[in-house]
């Protein structure tokens, strides 16, 4: 049977780096998932099975946890709607943390006898683990809308850093002491630890939300691994570091995308009091235009990209400004749609909500890929998206967001913003590309916009 | 038990493969990809299983009850959201809607 059980790992591992390689591909992505899950199940069934299980009460436990755990799941999944997704994929990977530290913290309660090896890697699976847990559950709140404002408070980062030290500290004590260590320092070091998630979270601006998720996604990879090694399970062992190492390399190519080092994001009070001090500094004023006015400039123009941002995913605008995409290239004008690597809450975010309303992916188009043609466009369409127009970026070494590629959206020769209302972005920077010559605003909630511009393009 | 080098060799060769697996993906799988690895160490359900298997008392059942739990979210909340996320993309020609 163990043989049998280990035969089953082993496929289970196989599966889930070809899945992940499938997942790299659009056109046999969906299959990737399938492959993984598939993977998933066999390691899961053949689990029931693992010599050395024992107790019915025991299994009670595990089927009662399951169905509940899997069930709360199957429904938030099912139910969440499409712009929600990222904060859901933060919600999920802390279960996998807090799965993670609580295996820790059995093998640890337990003081079951370790090799020194064995319990440092179970104490730094502990320590990371219940960081990704906690980290990740305000990273959901603060997407959520639950809590809003970033917590910022004079020597943050040194409290921080003191309360993270003891944590490791503890930790130490604890991975070091054979099994002599006392329980009390042990709730001491997974309670500290879950607060260094929480503390080191908090004040972390929303801008930089997406790079924090990966961050702890690749995080409950390696906690995941580790705790592997502590039940010498190869196949957690591979499933986690393949994930940690692929969560590392995400997020270091989402900060660079946002040119802002890891350590800047985690230590910085980027968004915050800083910025708004700073990027107050655009000059001229706001011109408005009328739904109809924009709809006969999109209608005969030749050229036309369209710039999506968060503003769209908030008002579900991505099937209208489809539909209006769809009307204008029956009229001959060439479409299409630019998107920011950091565009919306995750890389990758609007190119979900533009997949939902049906563009087909070979329509859209990366910063690298669609940079040039901007000159080339009559008309930037830019739909709730803010930061990653600024042209700030380019010229004011004063602004927070200094050095950030951006859409070269003001190259174009005519813009229009479609803005809920003014004021300034998630960041609270101040976007000059609005006061500029060749830009018109279209104020409104971006679905109603979108379809009054349907409307005036259909009426031409 | 994977002893010492075994298991720093198993963790370099995954290291690399996770690093290579990744690195060719285009933007738009972004998401659907970060959510993809995040189904994929739901395996933590099966070590938490085994943890759980072995309690001895209620501490250690509560313990493990409490990981089994957030472990099946993460598996089942990973797989469906990535399923629905990847469900979308189509290529262009393939029907209208």
């Amino acid at each position: 049977m163990a043989y049998a059980i280990q035969a089953v790992y082993f496929v289970a591992a196989v599966l889930f780096i070809y899945g992940l390689k499938q997942m790299s591909s659009p056109r046999t992505a969906r299959r990737g998932i399938v492959w993984a899950g598939v993977g998933m199940f066999m390691a899961v069934v053949v689990t029931f099975f693992h010599p050395g299980l024992h107790g019915v009460g025991n299994y009670v436990l595990m089927f009662v946890a399951i169905a509940i755990g899997g069930g709360l799941a199957l429904v938030t999944g099912k139910r969440v709607a499409m712009t929600d997704m990222p904060q859901m994929i933060a919600l999920y990977n802390g279960m996998g943390g807090g799965a993670a530290a609580a295996i820790a913290a059995l093998e640890l309660i337990r003081h079951a006898p370790m090799t020194l090896t064995v319990q440092i890697i179970a104490v730094l699976g502990a320590l990371i683990g219940t960081v990704a847990f906690s980290g990740s559950l305000i990273a959901f709140a603060k997407l959520q809308g639950l809590q809003r404002k970033a917590v910022r408070y004079p020597r943050q980062q040194v409290v921080n850093m003191a309360v993270f030290a003891v944590s490791v500290a503890l930790g130490v004590v604890v991975a070091f002491s054979g099994a002599g260590y006392s329980d009390a320092v042990l709730v001491f070091f997974f309670f500290l630890a879950l607060a260094a998630g929480v503390m080191m979270t908090l004040p972390i601006g929303g801008a930089d939300m997406p790079v924090v998720i990966s961050l702890f996604n690749a995080l409950t990879g390696l906690a995941v691994g580790f705790e592997g090694f502590v039940l010498g399970n190869p196949a957690m062992m591979i499933a986690g570091i393949v994930v940690g190492a692929a969560g590392t390399l995400l997020t270091q190519l989402m900060a660079r995308a946002m040119n802002r080092s890891l350590a800047k994001v985690l230590f910085s009070d980027f968004g915050g009091a800083a910025a708004q001090e700073t990027g107050g500094s655009a000059e001229g004023h706001l011109k408005p235009i009328e739904a109809n006015d924009a709809g006969a400039m999109l209608a005969y123009a030749d050229k036309v990209i369209i710039v999506p941002g968060y503003g769209m995913a908030v008002a579900q605008a991505q099937h209208k400004i489809w539909e209006l995409a769809e009307l204008l290239a029956e009229r001959g004008v060439t479409v299409k749609f630019a998107i920011h690597p950091v565009a919306g809450r995750m890389p990758g975010h609007m190119n979900v909500l533009l997949a939902e309303a049906g563009v087909p992916y070979d329509m859209i188009l990366d910063l690298d890929e669609i940079n040039n043609e901007f000159v080339s466009a009559d008309v930037a369409l830019v739909i709730g998206a803010n930061d990653v127009t600024n042209p700030a970026a380019r010229t004011n070494p004063d602004s927070p967001i200094y050095g950030m590629p951006i859409l070269n959206v003001d190259k174009a020769k005519n813009v229009i913003v479609i803005k809920r209302g003014q004021g300034t972005g998630f960041s609270g920077v101040e976007n000059p590309l609005f006061y500029a010559d060749n830009t018109r605003m279209l104020y409104g909630d971006g679905q109603r916009v979108a379809g009054e511009l349907i409307q005036a393009v259909k009426s031409m | 038990m994977i002893e010492g080098f075994v298991a720093l060799y198993i963790f370099m060769l995954a290291a690399f493969t996770g690093y290579e697996v990744i690195s060719k993906v285009p933007v738009i799988l972004h998401t659907p990809l970060m959510s993809g690895s995040n189904f994929i160490h739901g395996i933590v359900l099966v070590g938490a299983m085994i943890a759980l298997g072995h309690a001895q008392n209620g501490v250690e059942q509560f313990v493990g009850f409490v990981g089994v739990l957030l472990a099946a979210s993460n598996v089942v909340g990973g797989y469906v959201v990535t399923e629905r996320m990847l469900g979308m993309f189509k290529p262009r020609d393939k029907g209208d809607k």
